[in-house]
């Protein structure tokens, strides 16, 4: 994969961008793409992959000007206008999963193919989401993955999660990506998606890990229920990071878009 | 000097095992702890301290704001400022202050520090904070990254309801409003404004600015501080501010007064411990919330906190004596401390914590006591070439309203 920058009103953006076949958007969850991210990799064995970042996550600069769920779903049009892509596969995961239903809703003209990876978004009294914004860097591999040990790994690239060099890359990484992230997840990750879900016209795909635990597997059939053309797959074994964790079984899903 | 008695007002009832059954003081502590029978003889006790030191000759008596707090019982200190505007002269009221981020709409806190600059005669020393994580955001639900956005729009908006005569309109991010015309106006044109903040360059710009007086409010004490203070002043020369003012800046020190420094250990020192031990156990996870913070400063924090917890070992008074947590001994000695203090940190307002953790009336009356008496005042003329700046400290207007008993006048 390739990191490139696209100009966009108010911001640069980078973008990964990779692979050979039909056109696909991806839009990362809050805590943004790992180094070298097996998703994205497997991603593009199939499509042309375009990865952009939220403004503030990786090594992209913050954009003051994107302050709420309209400006970051503009936003993110703006994006693919300028990449100059009509019609893509729209694909995206937990947070990156509620801008993509976003951007279905708001225009459902332009988005035919959506796929959303346990996406946040809604908010059930029965099933509250865990804080993330008070989560201890030690615990989220606990939350994020079925597979702790695995995710651990994944997480920190080996080291040791108290590690000082490990906890302080992380610490400003997560200050700048999940700043940005609170703007829309913050204290509750609602923004009155579910009143707008009924406007989405696209065949949509969701994905969820049976063990998420960060956005509980009920929140699946909330979607579900919303959104006109909508069909569950549920991953096994599993959890909130399935992309990462079972990256074969979601591609073999996205497939049923096509 | 300026000498402000202030009291955080802690829960005094926190359990010997507090620490370990709990995961924190702060945000969401166990609301089983607070018993509102009790709390009833807590808050006016509290009340009848900071009465108390107004009469002992203290330039003001200080109260601040926190929310779902286990020392700091106060989540509305302008109706604490309100009791005490009736019950006090002379003293100057600091409420340090209104996190004004919070109030919707902010001319909430025009109205409320206007009332009670008018109750009280012009003795209004007002405070902005930006409010901590804590408070701002994991209990009130700010946004983090937006905070301090939304806190700019708010103090803008204050100032101008305070000073324009006329209705005006205020087309805000967060906040809109047709007609801002707030009744009543203050009677200080303005009260003066101390700002709470934690080393961030852009609050030091902020009072250099607006000629507001900095505060560092921390319990690490004098010595931890001089980093940060020196930070302050080095700004204050780069920004080319007219003077270098000690009353630009303000410091508050726990500080503990006894006969002699055995007997302020024998006296206070269970209640410092719970203090420190006990009251300041803060969920790590809460401490900072993302984009709360500047990325310059968390790359010069301690990282410590944030990985798996270590078993806890208490803190004891000397590490506390010696650190400069804590001011503690004779009054000789705290009178020795304390100008360190004052020279070291060169700050004109003080912040006395003379009630601490737990510490039961008579001991808080005879620390303040003795503070007040055998101590303050050879601390009054460390600045004497400033000694005629009023900029940051109230204007009471003579002849005062006094309360009056109408019953009793009645039957006179």
């Amino acid at each position: 994969m390739d990191l490139k920058t696209i100009a966009v009103p108010h911001i640069p953006v980078r973008y990964y961008e990779g692979g050979k076949g039909e056109p696909l958007v991806f839009l990362h969850g809050a805590s943004g793409f790992l180094p070298n991210d097996p998703f994205l990799a497997a991603l593009a064995e199939h499509y042309h992959v375009y990865a952009p970042l939220l403004p503030g996550y990786g090594d992209s600069e913050e954009c003051p000007e994107l302050r709420d769920m309209l400006d970051i779903t503009l936003h993110t049009w703006d994006v693919i206008e300028a990449l100059g892509l009509k019609d893509p596969i729209l694909v995206g995961h937990s947070m990156g999963g509620m801008i993509a239903a976003e951007m279905a809703a708001i225009a459902p003209h332009d988005v035919t193919r959506l796929a959303l990876i346990c996406p946040a978004g809604l908010w059930l009294e029965s099933h509250p989401v865990p804080d993330l914004f008070s989560t201890m860097p030690y615990e989220f591999p606990a939350l994020l993955f079925h597979d702790v040990q695995k995710g651990t790994e994944l997480l920190t690239a080996g080291m040791a999660l108290d590690n000082p060099q490990w906890l302080k890359g992380f610490l400003v990484i997560n200050a700048r990506q999940m700043g940005m992230a609170g703007r829309i997840l913050f204290p509750i990750p609602d923004r009155g998606l579910a009143q707008r879900l009924y406007r989405i016209k696209a065949k949509t795909l969701l994905i969820w890990g049976d063990h998420d635990r960060l956005i509980a597997p009920a929140y699946a059939e909330g979607f579900k229920s919303k959104i006109p053309h909508a069909e569950l797959v549920m991953v096994k074994n599993a959890g909130h990071m399935v992309t990462l964790e079972k990256p074969q079984e979601v591609l073999t899903s996205l497939a049923r878009l096509a | 000097m300026k000498f402000t008695w202030f009291n955080l007002m802690p829960w005094p009832h926190l359990p010997d095992d507090f620490r370990q059954k709990n995961r924190s003081v702060w945000v969401d502590i166990d609301s089983r702890l607070f018993d509102p029978i009790k709390s009833n003889e807590v808050y006016n006790t509290y009340l009848d301290l900071l009465e108390y030191a107004s009469t002992l000759g203290f330039d003001g008596i200080g109260v601040n704001e926190h929310h779902q707090n286990g020392y700091g019982i106060m989540p509305s200190p302008n109706l604490i400022a309100a009791t005490l505007a009736r019950r006090t002269k002379d003293v100057g009221l600091v409420v340090l202050g209104n996190s004004i981020a919070l109030y919707n709409p902010p001319v909430r806190v025009a109205e409320e520090f206007a009332m009670l600059d008018c109750i009280s005669g012009g003795r209004l020393v007002a405070g902005f904070p930006v409010g901590t994580s804590m408070d701002t955001n994991y209990c009130y639900g700010q946004i983090p990254s937006l905070t301090r956005e939304k806190y700019m729009e708010a103090h803008d908006l204050i100032r101008k309801a305070w000073a324009e005569p006329d209705p005006f309109a205020f087309n805000g991010r967060y906040t809109k409003l047709r007609h801002v015309n707030i009744w009543p106006r203050p009677i200080q044109q303005p009260p003066p404004i101390h700002i709470p903040g934690g080393g961030s360059v852009e609050t030091y710009d902020f009072c250099i600015d607006n000629t507001y007086s900095y505060s560092y409010l921390s319990f690490t004490g004098y010595i931890r501080a001089r980093a940060l203070m020196g930070g302050y002043w080095d700004r204050v020369a780069e920004r080319n501010a007219p003077d270098h003012s000690p009353y630009r800046a303000g410091f508050a020190q726990t500080i503990c007064v006894a006969d002699t420094d055995a007997e302020a250990r024998r006296l206070y020192e269970e209640h410092v411990m719970y203090f420190y031990n006990r009251c300041l156990h803060v969920y790590p996870g809460f401490a900072d919330a993302p984009g709360y913070r500047t990325i310059k400063t968390i790359q010069s924090g301690a990282l410590s906190q944030y990985a798996p917890a270590r078993p806890f070992s208490e803190v004891t008074w000397e590490e506390l004596i010696e650190g400069g947590h804590i001011i503690a001994g004779s009054p000789e000695t705290v009178r020795q401390r304390m100008e360190d203090l004052i020279k070291s940190l060169h700050v004109g307002n003080i912040f006395c914590l003379l009630h601490v953790g737990n510490m039961p009336k008579e001991k808080c009356m005879n620390s303040t006591k003795l503070f007040a008496e055998k101590v303050m005042p050879k601390l009054r003329n460390m600045f004497p070439d400033y000694a005629d700046d009023d900029r940051f400290w109230c204007h009471p207007i003579p002849n005062q309203a006094q309360p009056v008993n109408l019953a009793e006048q009645g039957r006179a």
